[in-house]
């Protein structure tokens, strides 16, 4: 038996959202493996709590009772600067939306995160040219991102996400604003970022997207329903 | 803190809403201006009335007899008490403190050179009165201790007696020449004037001083003073001199102890400190005014700062999903705040001290002498103190929406509209 290592345990995750006169209880006890490496995605219909699940994996929101284990750290209590910490180093996440800088360039927004590890300007430039020469798009690195379509735009985010060397890849329906054609050309670029080792987790409600994982993850109700390719 | 990369961030977003940052700098510029404005003109007011004390003493107290109320020691009232140059020396004697008295007599003139004859007064003094009045000498000198002890026929003239008895551009020439002063030949030595030639100083320009003893000698005046200026020595406050010299005069000439009148009296301090303490408080007036204006900008730094975070909630989000520390947050937003209102608040320093040096240079070179407005200036402390109220206020308008943005919740902030 090969011996692996589990990026992300989750035991028994309960999340609510609470209003004055409503209790909403998204997510009702989630119990989830994630091994170091494996490529998954996660589907459901909508208001299922995909979204709400990956915000809790990407420490952007707190959970209400459980434990979530991120390579062997427990996530539980964090002040607001150990968050900002975890999600700068642990965390890379790529959004429906792009959710770019409009007033940066395409390597400057790649740049930001490690400005918050205080990195200088030069090496920050340096590397995150290097990964949008990854992403194949080193010539736009000058541009703004309301110069480059949807595709450029995602794929200067999932750039992004990357350049900090994350553990783990997050994207929320990271297909979902963009055209089939497209769609396929990041998920293309997903799997190597799977093939070069990365621990990568996508929310999709598209089956030919979840298809190209190794795993797909239903959540119905607030619950796992099951596990199988 | 201060890398180049804060400054390339807060540049970028001012550069980004160029009218919005405009119009916040523009509260804060006009609060500081305004400021600076005001205290400037205040001050040209205080300069002013200060100006008219000029180089006059100020530690010095002037004392006069009137007739007196009230009957004493068998005397009657409405009697006018003569005061005399004895007095003058039995208080050199007997006050601490006194730094030199100068008395004055005046008597009706009539001076004549040549065929010039005309009608001024003669003042007969000691020696010291030009430094209690600050008088300005044109030519020559003023009356000299000498003059006193020897009882010299010289006098000084105004500056407009010289005028008329030796002709409008020759008044220089009155220097060593003799003049008749009802009926008796004096040389003259000098000619003077006021410092400043106001309404209230022009009898300056138009009298004649020779020496007190002088006086009594030629013209019968009998050792009397009409009032005397007294002066106290730096470390003594001449408020506290006063209540003994009256009380010395009370006694030498019978005047009751509770009577009001008989020995009157005048003290320049008291009317300087009213007049420091009048400026102390226009000074307040004016910085809370000014103050009152500038806060009216700090808080409108506040609200656009306000604005700035809600509109830029998302990309608070996007930065924090990032791994922003809420520290980092709050910085920028602060170091922008600050950074807003120094700047603009230092072009509002500049200009409102340009404009108020400009007004001065304008008087000064035009040779514009106005009563109440004179020299104003902004001091180097109020340049001081304003930078640093900039500071603390920009922190202060950029606290709140800092603290605002540090709790953008990412989630929130990045569902899609
Ligand atoms: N901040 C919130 N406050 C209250 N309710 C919320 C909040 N965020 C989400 N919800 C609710 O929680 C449920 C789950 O939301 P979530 O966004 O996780 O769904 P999702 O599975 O991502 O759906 P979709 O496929 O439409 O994106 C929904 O019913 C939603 O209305
Ligand atoms: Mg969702």
């Amino acid at each position: 038996m090969a011996q692996t290592f589990s990026m992300i345990e989750l035991k028994n995750i309960k999340k609510a959202y609470k209003t004055d006169f409503t209790n909403l209880q998204v997510l009702k006890g989630i119990d989830l493996d994630i091994e170091e490496g494996e490529f998954v995605s996660i589907m459901g219909s909508s208001g299922s709590g995909k979204s709400t699940l990956l915000n809790i994996l990407g420490i952007l929101d707190e959970y209400d009772s459980g434990k979530y284990t991120l390579a062997g750290q427990l996530m539980q209590n964090l002040s607001e600067k150990q968050a900002a910490y975890f999600r700068n180093r642990f965390i890379g996440f790529v959004f429906q939306s792009f959710n770019l800088l409009s007033f940066k360039t395409a390597v400057e927004n790649v740049a930001l995160p490690l400005y918050y590890q205080k990195i200088n300007r030069i090496e920050r430039l340096e590397k995150a040219m290097h990964y949008l020469e990854m992403v194949g798009l080193k010539e736009w690195a000058n541009h703004h991102p309301n110069q480059l379509s949807g595709g450029q735009q995602q794929r200067v985010a999932i750039a992004r996400a990357l350049v900090t060397e994350p553990k783990v890849l997050l994207a929320d329906e990271p297909t979902g604003a963009l055209d089939s054609k497209t769609s396929s050309e990041v998920m293309d670029l997903f799997e190597d970022i799977h093939q070069a080792g990365k621990t990568v987790i996508i929310v999709t409600h598209e089956l030919d997207i979840a298809q190209k994982t190794e795993r797909i993850i239903r959540i119905q109700d607030g619950l796992i329903l099951n596990r199988e390719i | 803190m201060f890398d180049r990369d804060t400054w390339q961030e807060i540049l970028g977003t001012l550069r980004k809403h160029k009218m919005r940052t405009f119009l916040t700098a523009f509260g804060v510029f006009w609060g500081i201006f305004m400021l600076i404005f005001m205290l400037g003109m205040g001050s040209g007011l205080k300069n002013a009335v200060f100006k008219n004390f000029g180089n006059r003493a100020k530690n010095v107290m002037y004392v006069w007899s009137n007739a007196t109320s009230k009957p004493y020691k068998g005397f009657q009232p409405g009697r006018v008490p003569r005061l005399n140059l004895e007095d003058i020396d039995y208080l050199y004697e007997n006050v601490e403190g006194v730094n030199y008295i100068a008395p004055r007599t005046t008597i009706p003139g009539n001076i004549t050179y040549k065929e010039n004859a005309e009608a001024y007064d003669i003042r007969g003094e000691l020696s010291d009165m030009i430094t209690v009045e600050g008088y300005k000498v044109y030519k020559g000198r003023y009356i000299q201790p000498s003059d006193v002890e020897e009882s010299r026929k010289v006098i000084v003239l105004g500056k407009r007696v010289a005028e008329v008895m030796f002709g409008k551009g020759k008044w220089e020439d009155a220097i060593g020449k003799y003049v008749t002063a009802n009926g008796v030949e004096f040389q003259v030595v000098g000619i003077f004037g006021p410092e400043f030639i106001q309404p209230w100083t022009e009898d300056d320009l138009e009298t004649t001083v020779i020496p007190l003893t002088t006086m009594h000698k030629a013209f019968g005046t009998a050792g009397r003073i009409h009032y005397f200026a007294l002066s106290a020595l730096p470390k003594y406050k001449i408020s506290d001199l006063e209540d003994q010299v009256k009380t010395i005069l009370q006694q030498r000439h019978y005047v009751a102890p509770d009577d009001p009148r008989g020995i009157g009296g005048f003290n320049l301090e008291e009317q300087f400190d009213k007049m420091s303490g009048l400026f102390l408080g226009i000074s307040i007036f004016l910085w809370i005014v000014g103050i009152g204006t500038l806060i009216a900008g700090i808080i409108g730094v506040s609200n656009i700062m306000m604005i700035v975070v809600k509109e830029r909630t998302r990309e608070i989000g996007i930065r924090k999903a990032l791994g922003a520390t809420p520290g980092v947050i709050i910085r920028s937003i602060l170091i922008e705040s600050v950074f807003i209102t120094l700047v603009s608040g230092y072009l509002g320093l500049l200009s409102g001290t340009l404009l108020v040096g400009a007004i001065d240079f304008i008087m000064e070179t035009n040779n514009v002498s106005l009563d109440m407005f004179y020299n104003p200036e902004v001091k180097l402390e109020v340049g001081i103190g304003a930078v640093v109220i900039l500071v603390i206020a920009g922190t202060l308008a950029g606290l709140i929406p800092a603290i605002m943005a540090a709790k953008v919740n990412p989630v929130l902030a990045l569902k899609n509209e």
